[in-house]
């Protein structure tokens, strides 16, 4: 066996361990009851976002709160330890990062969309007709 | 119904010439194709000529597709959908491109010009190359020429036609019952581009890295045409192609990140983003690629990997396309376009390139020669495969990890991203970076075939004792000691910083001890340089990154892990200093610019140490598009050694004008005060408190009010207003309780026996204007920069020095 053929099987060997060790760190999407099973896990959740929910003060940039639905229609409340994302009203779906802990969940990361990229479809092409500005 | 106003003509034009370079690219890789199996010249010949035609025809078509919608897009036509909804009456005209590029098919387009520009070099200059790389340009043309035209096959909609007339797009709108509808408001002003791309940054960012996604099909093309033809002296005119595809890439690569830096609030130039990985990883490869092209060159091994990595490099540019553009990615990008009907169209693009490719280079797999004698371990090309190897495997690990969506997709499962995935990639890639600094720093000084153990230890030991000196110095003076993931993290991060530093050194070092000082053959060593500054750009940058809108307001309203602390917004009222570590802010005023749409907040920054003082001016840019809210364009102030970064994460703008005054209180230790919602204590004055030394100088005198707060709701807050004498001079330190909008000032001791002082508080009827701050300190990201130039320098100056022995 050649010297390059050792090293080839050992960058593969190395390869898979580092993305089997990976696998180990995933987290999974789950629902809001599956979730709440898991508490202070890691998990991620797609949910709808409640906007009457938003209770957030400028003052105190590093605390917002808000509820959130999931499609099976359970609800959950959210605590985030940071500033309100900027367009976050206009999300209706957002990914969350983070853990349940006791009956809330606590909010590590909030994936919105890179607003350019929102689907042109015609009801959002028709909000923003209908705009004030 | 008659619609008023409406130009037709463009769009006609427009979709007709998409599909004459549908229809002339399928043509052009028919003639091509033929041309290339041909033997008998004269036969060739025509057919090549033919092609030729066919390949101008679509290059015409190309440029009239791009002129007609940039026409369209500048004279705002709004009856196209494409116009409409990513321009508007009042954007700067120097942002009009970037509204092409903001569409899907705009970047398609560029994409198409781009590939034609390179196909007219390959025949100017690489005649005996030309048949079989432009089939593979003529053929990638025709599938992006289907992205571009729209039509209906058997039900199915192929691709999306930017020359779409509004009312076909969306015949559904109830505007369209009014044949004047291009004078509505909306309507006539467009929806404007969105405020995060209206930056300079996004005017060539797209064009550079297009550019680069386009050339990586020249050195595929070349592979494909040495497995067809079973002719393998492509080799060396592909290396400079090479070099130029992985420039103008990494440069593209390296300038979406500086758009990140400047504009996005990601709070850093790499966030390891699916977006950005998909682009990084073809360049990786290609890295690759060149590498063992060039070992082939010098000494015949390398070969049958070179073709690999060519031919992957292509594939994951395609990959990338389908990752950013079918919508897979929706719920781990920032970045990727949501939802598309094209995905299938985009899995095709992968498949017809990959599948044959491959399939071919497994046939000719044998008869691709090869030296079966084995690489000694004493020689430069047993290294530079080594490095090769480790770069893909970097890529395969990148690639695995931006993938999760796909296979989700693909298996049915749920499985998501790791809590801190920044962690993960970090983590691995700094081993990566490890390997990859030595390996660069020390392959030069082996010698193709085989090296003395004397010559080459004999000259590595000096680049080796300096670096190390240097590295150590450098990891003391710059006092790293990022300890985020731990004592394994910081010993890898100080390995690595020696491995960068070592790839600079002995890379330098070796234009004279090895090129004898002829900087024209030096460009290698150069971009090797640079590729190492680019690593200690990086590795300082992020291991020193530094919040300094830590909120030190003293209000616990969260826990605090160990982990992360997020308390990385600072509240401002306007006008009141506010402590921020070593600075004093305050903000002082906005200004609202017209012809930009932008709000501008002028940010004074003084040190405490009075060494400093400038001001800074973020803005904030009204979000069009339909959406509420503000997006915020961060302000820099640029030291040579590291940068402040400043952006409004939030402002509240108070609709009355703050009238309110200080008002003067006199007090003695334990008196109360009311104010409107409450009442204030004054606990006990303290002379230079510990708690507090980071508000006051060694050399000042410092007395601080000890005062609580009680709101009538029952809230408790604690306030520490104070002076700090220095000689004769003394600097007033007031106090906020943000919540109650209470600003306190110790104004005097009036009688030092019975402790008898005066405050000033100030309250403000309604709310004063605000603002929420997030200050971070970049530290030597100008390393990085430096870096990038040099290497793309090193780059070009190794196509010129190759160019040149070619010719000559």
């Amino acid at each position: 066996m050649k010297k390059i053929h050792i090293i080839i099987l050992v960058l593969i060997a190395a390869a898979i361990t580092i993305l089997i060790s990976y696998t180990g760190n995933l987290t999974t999407y789950e629902t809001i009851a599956s979730a709440k099973q898991k508490q202070g896990k890691p998990v991620k959740l797609i949910v709808m976002l409640d906007k009457s929910s938003i209770q957030y003060d400028a003052k105190n940039p590093n605390y917002l709160t808000f509820s959130v639905i999931d499609t099976l229609g359970n609800k959950v409340n959210v605590v985030y330890h940071n500033s309100k994302p900027e367009n976050m009203e206009m999300s209706k779906q957002i990914v969350l990062g983070g853990r349940m802990e006791g009956d809330h969940f606590e909010c590590k990361d909030i994936l919105l969309k890179c607003p350019s990229k929102y689907k042109d479809d015609a009801k959002a092409v028709n909000n923003s007709i209908n705009a004030s500005n | 119904m008659q619609y008023i106003d409406e130009h037709l003509l463009p769009g006609q034009l427009g979709h007709f010439f998409a599909i004459l370079s549908l229809v002339a690219s399928v043509l052009a890789t028919i003639a091509y194709f033929k041309a290339n199996r041909l033997q008998v010249v004269q036969e060739k010949t025509s057919w090549l000529q033919l092609a030729r035609v066919f390949f101008f025809i679509e290059t015409i078509a190309v440029f009239a597709v791009f002129i007609l919608i940039y026409y369209i897009v500048s004279n705002h036509y709004h009856e196209y959908f494409f116009a409409w909804n990513h321009s508007s009456l009042s954007l700067p005209p120097k942002y009009l491109l970037a509204c092409i590029w903001e569409d899907q098919s705009g970047s398609f387009l560029l994409w198409n010009i781009w590939h034609c520009v390179l196909g007219w070099i390959i025949i100017w200059k690489n005649k005996k190359w030309e048949a079989p790389v432009l089939t593979v340009i003529n053929f990638a043309q025709f599938c992006i020429a289907t992205m571009l035209i729209g039509l209906y096959v058997f039900d199915v909609k192929i691709g999306n036609n930017p020359f779409i007339l509004w009312r076909h797009e969306m015949s559904q709108l109830p505007i369209f019952s009014d044949p004047n509808y291009l004078q509505l408001p909306r309507v006539h002003e467009g929806n404007d581009l969105n405020t995060l791309l209206q930056n300079y940054w996004m005017v060539i960012h797209p064009p550079v890295l297009f550019l680069g996604f386009a050339s990586t099909i020249i050195p595929f093309a070349f592979a494909y045409a040495g497995l067809v033809n079973k002719d393998h002296s492509w080799i060396k005119t592909a290396i400079p192609w090479t070099s130029f595809s992985a420039a103008i890439l990494g440069t593209g690569i390296m300038m979406g990140a500086a758009w990140a830096y400047e504009s996005l609030n990601f709070g850093g130039y790499w966030a390891w983003d699916p977006v950005e990985n998909a682009s990084l990883v073809p360049w990786l490869t290609l890295i690759a690629g060149l590498h063992t092209n060039i070992v082939y060159k010098a000494t015949g091994y390398s070969l049958r990997s070179t073709y690999f990595f060519y031919i992957i490099t292509f594939t994951l540019v395609l990959y990338s396309t389908f990752l950013t553009r079918s919508g897979v990615l929706g719920d781990t990008s920032v970045h990727a376009f949501v939802g598309s009907d094209m995905t299938a169209q985009l899995v095709l693009f992968v498949v017809v390139f990959f599948v044959p490719a491959i399939v071919y280079f497994a046939i000719r797999y044998k008869s691709i020669p090869t030296i079966t004698k084995e690489e000694n371990t004493n020689s430069r090309e047993f290294w530079m495969f080594i490095g090769s190897l480790v770069l893909f495997l970097s890529s395969i690990i990148i690639i695995s990890k931006t993938s999760i969506p796909v296979f989700n997709k693909i298996f049915k499962t749920n499985v998501a991203p790791p809590e801190d995935p920044l962690k993960e990639y970090n983590q691995i890639q700094i081993f990566i970076a490890i390997i990859i600094g030595i390996l660069t720093a020390t392959t030069q000084y082996f010698k193709y075939k085989n090296t003395s153990n004397s010559f080459f230890g004999k000259r590595i030991v000096l680049p080796t004792v300096i670096a190390l000196v240097l590295s150590i110095l450098i990891i003391v003076f710059a006092n790293i000691n990022y300890d985020k993931y731990g004592i394994g993290f910081l010993i890898a991060i100080y390995v690595a910083i020696f491995g960068s530093i070592y790839a600079i050194v002995a890379n330098a070092m070796y234009i004279w001890s090895g090129l004898k000082g002829k900087l024209k053959a030096a460009g290698a060593s150069v971009a090797h340089v640079g590729f190492g500054l680019v690593l200690v750009g990086i590795l300082l940058s992020s291991a020193k990154k530094n919040v300094l809108s830590q909120n030190t307001t003293g209000i616990a309203v969260f826990k605090k892990d160990k982990r992360e602390d997020p308390a990385e917004n600072i509240t401002l009222f306007k006008r009141v200093p506010t402590d921020m570590g070593k600075y004093t802010v305050t903000y002082v005023t906005d200004t609202f610019n017209v012809a930009e749409k932008k709000t501008y907040f002028e940010i004074d920054f003084k040190s405490k140490d009075g060494k400093e003082h400038f001001k800074l001016y973020p803005d904030l840019m009204k979000n069009n598009k339909g959406m509420e809210g503000m997006s915020a364009n961060p302000a820099a102030r640029h030291y040579f050694n590291k940068d402040i970064f400043v952006y409004i994460s939030a402002y509240e703008q108070n609709k009355e004008n703050d009238t309110a005054v200080f008002r003067k209180k006199e007090l003695k230790v334990g008196d109360t005060v009311f104010y409107g919602n409450g009442f204030v204590v004054l606990n006990k004055i303290e002379v230079n408190p510990k708690s507090l030394q980071t508000k006051y100088n060694a050399d000042e005198q410092a007395l601080f009010l000890n005062i609580t707060v009680l709101s009538k709701d029952g809230k408790q807050y604690n306030a520490m207003p104070g002076i700090a004498l220095k000689g004769n001079s003394l600097r007033d330190i007031p106090d906020t309780v943000p919540q109650q909008s209470l600003a306190i000032k110790f104004n005097k001791l009036i009688d030092p026996k019975t402790s008898t002082i005066e405050i000033g508080i100030k309250e403000s009827a309604a709310v004063s204007d605000l603002i929420t701050l997030k200050v971070y300190e970049f530290p030597w990201i100008i390393i990085l920069w430096i870096g990038i130039i040099l290497m793309v320098i090193g780059f070009i100056m190794s196509i010129l020095y190759r160019l040149n022995r070619m010719t000559s």
